[in-house]
């Protein structure tokens, strides 16, 4: 194999028209990989970690463009550097620059606006979402690695001036029907929602939507804001404002576990709202918190919009999610077809927070399962590229990411990981999650399903079967369309769910010990 | 007068999005005016130059 890297000056790109330039570099015949990243420091620490290093990178700045690349021979790698003016020009041409290059130029041209929306390198943002918030401008920050002091600086500021931080770390909001980032299309109604997980909020809205109902606004708050660090600070304002909203009937909170002083502090808050209140923080409702409160208590995603829906649409109770007989019976059918080593669950999720709430079903359910991103420190995997037993990742995490598109963008990582887990006799089930909606691949699908196919012949030609289980997240107003999406996953031979919890009780189901079946 | 997280709630929004361009186009689908920056970090991205430069101005 043979390496080789060019520095170039001056010549700053987004994070996105990166990757478009290097998929057009990675095609070029006889390259194994290449990456093409701005000279940040972590990008540069990742670059040592692949073996190039030398006073050339060294030396380089934030906004010099690093290019590198493996191949099969020297004039292979060649060729590609030779390219790359080629394909920065064909990037360009798919989408065009713009004229403005700071926030101040912004501000000229919309003097009106009433929100700015950041996605930028996290130790830049401080000081551009501060010069926002002091232009009295509501701030989208989807940026993530930025100090948790730098971000209670931003709130603290934000609210002593009467204006919202969404982020960081903020993935999905939707304000008055606008999705903003990585939001579904959804219908507009009545129920508010506030959440500090973009996938979490994703799954809420569009839950609510499939099953005839609307969101008034759905709150980003960014995945720190429930830590003790910040305390809640955009959790509370955004509560404030939809308990004052003439459209909001009832209010949502789906969040992961929040800090103790700040799971308090929060309940007293809940606990006074006008609006009636559901609260699911994934899991039972914390033990030192009395439940007779009058909120709604909710342990999963689905359990919350159900609760939310019942309150919105003034009707009975009905019970919570559970498997039907017809699905009971497909769980059987399924085992059936395992070879007499198949026996582990392997998930590869792109939701952080769908990740959290397929652990939580199934510990719940006595399975033990190992992760990158555990419920419980002893699950820790100790290298999260090799799975151990049941196990469950969390293919957006930043060991993944640095560096790299998010697998909501890009499926190519989680495609890889699908082909490595069907090398291994054991594995029985392979769990996935594909989210739909703007700014998400437009084929999340599509991306994957060649992998699919190949990994479920493999376990075959075993005398096996690979049982794959998804939920699909979305619309179909989405932009990828949900039928579309879900009827290339059916006629692959996967179980689809329209929920990641169900997806959750149905891997359950499976994983009964053979006694109980 | 309405506050300005009130604002966000019942007035069309108007956003400046400093950052990936995917996030303008998909507000420009569901036809909220939106203005893009292509930003590039100033002083070539040196913190120590940015600060110097924060204080000149």
């Amino acid at each position: 194999m043979a390496t080789g890297f060019i520095v170039r000056k001056n010549q700053y790109y987004d994070s996105v028209f990166l990757m478009g330039v290097n998929n057009r570099l990675s095609q070029i015949q006889g390259v194994q990989q290449t990456a093409v990243l701005m000279a940040s420091e972590k990008n540069k620490e990742l670059l040592v970690n692949f073996g190039l290093h030398g006073e050339e990178i060294e030396s380089a700045q934030p906004n010099d463009l690093i290019v590198t690349v493996i191949a099969e021979t020297p004039q292979i790698v060649e060729t590609v550097l030779a390219n790359l003016d080629q394909a920065l020009i064909s990037q360009e041409a798919s989408a065009p620059a713009s004229h403005l290059h700071s926030l101040e130029e912004g501000l000229v041209e919309k003097p009106f606006a009433n929100l700015a929306a950041f996605s930028i390198p996290g130790e830049y943002v401080y000081r551009e979402a501060m010069k926002a918030l002091e232009a009295n401008l509501n701030v989208f920050i989807f940026s993530s690695n930025v100090p948790l002091e730098e971000e209670l600086k931003l709130k603290q500021f934000a609210s002593e001036h009467k204006l919202l931080v969404m982020g960081p770390d903020c993935g999905t909001s939707i304000l008055g029907g606008v999705g903003i980032g990585f939001a579904n299309v959804v219908r507009n109604g009545t129920i508010g929602v506030i959440g500090p997980s973009g996938t979490g909020l994703q799954e809420f809205t569009s839950q609510v939507h499939n099953a005839g109902y609307g969101i008034s606004h759905a709150f980003g708050t960014g995945s720190h804001d429930l830590s003790d660090e910040i305390g809640g600070v955009t959790t509370l304002m955004a509560l404030d404002a939809l308990e004052t909203d003439e459209q909001t009937e009832v209010i949502a909170i789906v969040a992961k576990p929040p800090g103790q002083k700040t799971l308090h502090h929060l309940v007293a808050r809940l606990k006074n709202c006008t609006r009636p209140v559901v609260a699911c923080f994934l899991g039972t409702p914390p033990e030192d918190v009395n439940t007779n409160s009058g909120i709604l208590w909710a342990r999963m995603i689905d359990d919350a919009v159900l609760s939310a829906i019942q309150v919105s649409g003034k009707r009975e109770s009905t019970p919570g999610i559970q498997l039907t007989e017809t699905e009971h019976g497909l769980a059987r059918q399924t085992r059936a077809k395992w070879s007499s080593e198949q026996c582990y669950l392997r998930g590869l999720l792109a939701g952080g927070t769908f990740c959290h709430q397929s652990q939580q079903i199934l510990l719940e359910a006595g399975i033990e399962v190992y992760s990158n991103a555990p419920l419980k420190p002893q699950y820790k995997l100790t290298h999260p590229d090799h799975s151990y037993k049941h196990t469950l990742i969390d293919m957006g995490d930043d060991a993944y990411t640095l560096g790299k598109p998010h697998p909501m963008i890009d499926g190519t990582m989680r495609k890889q990981r699908i082909l490595a887990e069907s090398y291994d006799p054991s594995v029985a089930i392979l769990l996935l999650d594909f989210i739909l909606g703007y700014n998400a691949s437009m084929d999340p699908v599509g991306e994957l399903l060649d992998a699919i196919v190949e990994a479920k012949q493999r376990m075959q030609q075993h005398a096996g079967d690979l049982a794959v289980v998804a939920s699909i997240c979305g619309t179909q107003e989405d932009p990828q369309e949900l039928d579309l999406q879900a009827k290339l996953l059916q006629e692959a031979g996967v179980i689809l769910f329209h929920s990641n919890a169900k997806a959750s009780l149905f891997c359950c189901e499976l994983l009964k010990p053979a006694k109980e079946v | 007068m309405q506050n300005k997280i009130e604002e966000l709630l019942h007035e069309p929004l108007v956003v400046i999005n400093v950052g990936l361009k995917g996030f303008a186009e998909s507000l420009e689908q569901q036809e909220v005016e939106v203005v893009q920056i292509d930003w590039v970090p100033p002083a070539g991205g040196d913190p120590e130059m940015i600060d110097l430069l924060e204080r000149l101005l």
